[in-house]
């Protein structure tokens, strides 16, 4: 099986869909002659030609709404923005718009449009080029949203999201871009809405996604040098979550620890465990906890950042609290 | 090309339907038979029918809360846009979209929009959908002139522009932005000035004069079809009722209206077709006419099923 770096895997999922469907094709800053800021869509350009790799005007909300007509009429777009902080200089396209257009018309249109952005921390970005926004794009209903950890998982879902036919928000990290993996030849999707057991465990569940997850699979590896055998659960999909793979797991290991780099304060984590207590009260032998972000913007210095965002440690230390 | 003087009947018909629409709708949002806000477009039937006569079925068009001209004018059922605003199951948007967003794709209605300037961009994209495609459907968008001093006007523009889209901005100038006068926040409220900033042409018309219409969205039509781009034009028109129920009106005289009220489009379509030998029976006889497809609509939407409570977690997704 071929290694690629993630960038190299989303830019093959996006050449194969264009090749095999002349709806698709991508607008945004940067992305044509440049190739993209990550990378993601070099030679697109040159393979597919300006009417369908377009650079766009630092104009999101103008670009993204282009983008929703578009959809309506016909096409596949795949918009980029170049950091997800700029998808609320276009909020009122993704959540006004995109989302609610279907439902506003009784279902009579289709908005099959593709958000891609990057997010998070660990850069030095500051606090407007580091945050993270599946939890409140997961509370808006009519949007899915996906954050692949895996070249191979980027590449599958990035293809299943083109072909969704609804607006997909596709989460990428900065900080994975360069991250290598197998991923396998030849024609594959990964199914929107289904979790992954990345390593199996007896001990406790972690749930995470992006970035967090290789920090999760990292703490597994050194809880198990303890004698602590992690489950970790990676969701790929944050909306529709797939609460079936976690439920199983948990009912095998009674804990749960969800991580995230979004903050704590209402997260993905408040929501997963507060489903898990509706639908099993009475598979944990311990309390469920959450890590996120510390509730502050996101600063710059090193030790300031990782003072502020989950890291692998947090994590161990987090389990070892639990057990 | 000039509206054609054969259809300038019809054409004073659907003013009549138009106008109509919003007084049957008025009356039962009186009987509290209609939820939520309602925007009127009275005052403002000929650019709705100006503008929409002269585009093809398979062109595009969004428009604004104050749409439901533009909407019927395109095309959109009578029967399930009165259906829509009663909120019944037989609507337009089986109920879920209500007065502000009247939406049939069968007729290129890709929506009206309650947020303001936010259809500019759908029609563009609708307009770069029409030419990746290879296609020569055309895109119009309506907007009031409230609408020139969100962000996304100038973006989508700018993105026509340069991008040579088959789009046809038409600005309905009524004066007024929700109930503040435009001319208080507004620097520049010739608003097509604003629009030649982005190189495109850019005109002025009289938006109650309905063939003036015609003949502005027919050359913009023409020019898009032909790979000119877009073309803005700005519709001087009046709005003779409130910014919605309820509206007091404070911002403005009865003397103001009562002028308005002699020169607005369908007595100034009336006055043209005397004078090109049409009788006062004639126009009674179209008048009536639109009377019946009111009446008509309103008995089909008040003897219409209300949705069933389960449909509302329905067309969420395709």
């Amino acid at each position: 099986m071929p290694t690629l770096t993630y960038s190299q895997a989303l830019n093959e999922a996006l050449r194969e869909e264009m090749r095999a469907d002349p709806r698709v094709f991508v607008m945004g800053e940067d992305i044509g002659h440049h190739g993209g800021v990550f990378r993601v869509t070099a030679n697109l350009l040159a393979e597919f030609g300006p009417d369908r790799v377009r650079d766009t005007p630092i104009s999101e909300s103008g670009f993204v709404g282009l983008g929703i007509g578009a959809a309506m009429a016909g096409m596949r777009p795949v918009v980029e923005l170049l950091f997800m902080d700029f998808a609320l200089v276009a909020a009122d396209q993704i959540v006004n718009q995109a989302a609610k257009l279907r439902y506003m018309a009784g279902g009579t249109v289709s908005v099959p449009i593709v958000i891609r952005a990057q997010q998070g921390g660990g850069r030095g970005n500051g606090a407007q080029h580091s945050q993270s926004f599946e939890s409140w794009l997961a509370q808006v209903p009519g949007l899915i949203v996906v954050a692949p950890s895996t070249p191979a998982d980027a590449k599958g879902l990035l293809k299943s999201a083109i072909r969704a036919g609804n607006p997909v928000v596709f989460i990428e990290h900065k900080l994975l871009y360069n991250t290598k993996g197998d991923v396998p030849e030849g024609e594959y999707t990964i199914p929107i809405g289904k979790a992954e057991v990345k390593r199996p465990g007896r001990d406790i569940t972690i749930v995470s996604y992006s970035r967090t997850l290789l920090f999760a699979l990292e703490a597994a590896e050194q809880l198990s040098q303890q004698g602590l055998e992690a489950e970790v659960i990676d969701l790929r999909t944050i909306e529709p979550l797939d609460m079936n793979t976690i439920l199983e797991s948990v009912r095998g290991t009674t804990r749960l620890l969800v991580v995230h780099e979004s903050h704590t304060n209402c997260g993905l984590g408040a929501e997963i465990i507060a489903r898990l207590y509706e639908q099993a009260p009475d598979a944990l032998t311990v309390p469920a906890r959450r890590l996120g972000a510390k509730h502050v913007p996101i600063p710059v210095a090193e030790s300031l950042e990782n003072a502020v965002l989950p890291q692998a440690a947090d994590i161990v230390a987090g389990v070892e609290a639990m057990m | 090309m000039p509206f054609p003087l054969e259809r300038l009947p019809d054409a004073y018909r659907q003013m009549h339907v138009i106008r109509k629409f919003e007084e049957a709708i008025r009356n039962l949002y009186q009987q509290g038979k209609i939820r939520g806000s309602f925007h009127p477009c009275v005052g403002q039937e000929a650019t709705a029918v100006g503008g929409c006569w002269a585009l093809r079925n398979d062109d595009y068009l969004t428009c604004t809360y104050r749409g439901h001209g533009q909407a019927l004018a395109k095309g959109l059922s009578v029967r399930a846009a009165m259906a829509e605003m009663l909120g019944k199951a037989t609507g337009c948007s089986k109920g879920k979209g209500g007065s502000m967003h009247f939406t049939d794709p069968s007729v290129g209605l890709l929506g009206a929009n309650a947020i303001v300037a936010a259809g500019l961009p759908h029609a563009a994209g609708a307009a770069l959908a029409s030419q990746l495609q290879k296609r020569d459907r055309v895109a119009l968008t309506f907007f009031g002139e409230g609408a020139v001093n969100q962000g996304v006007f100038h973006e989508t523009l700018n993105l026509a522009a340069i991008w040579k889209l088959s789009v046809i901005f038409v600005c309905e100038n009524n004066l007024y932005s929700e109930m503040t006068p435009s001319h208080e926040t507004t620097s520049e409220l010739e608003t097509y000035k604003r629009a030649a900033a982005y190189n495109l042409p850019a005109v002025r018309v009289d938006g109650n004069d309905v063939e003036a219409m015609y003949a502005a969205v027919e050359t913009a039509a023409t020019h898009a079809r032909s790979g000119g781009g877009p073309t803005y034009i700005e519709a001087m028109t009046y709005r003779l009722w409130g910014h919605m129920m309820g509206d007091p009106e404070i911002y403005r005289t009865k003397e103001e209206v009562a002028k308005a009220r002699e020169v607005e489009p369908i007595v100034r379509l009336g006055q043209r077709l005397k004078a090109l030998g049409q009788t006062e029976a004639d126009l009674a006889k179209l008048e009536s006419e639109a009377d019946s497809i009111i009446a008509d609509a309103v008995q089909f939407a008040e003897q219409s099923p209300a949705p069933k409570p389960e449909e509302a977690l329905t067309d969420v997704f395709a």
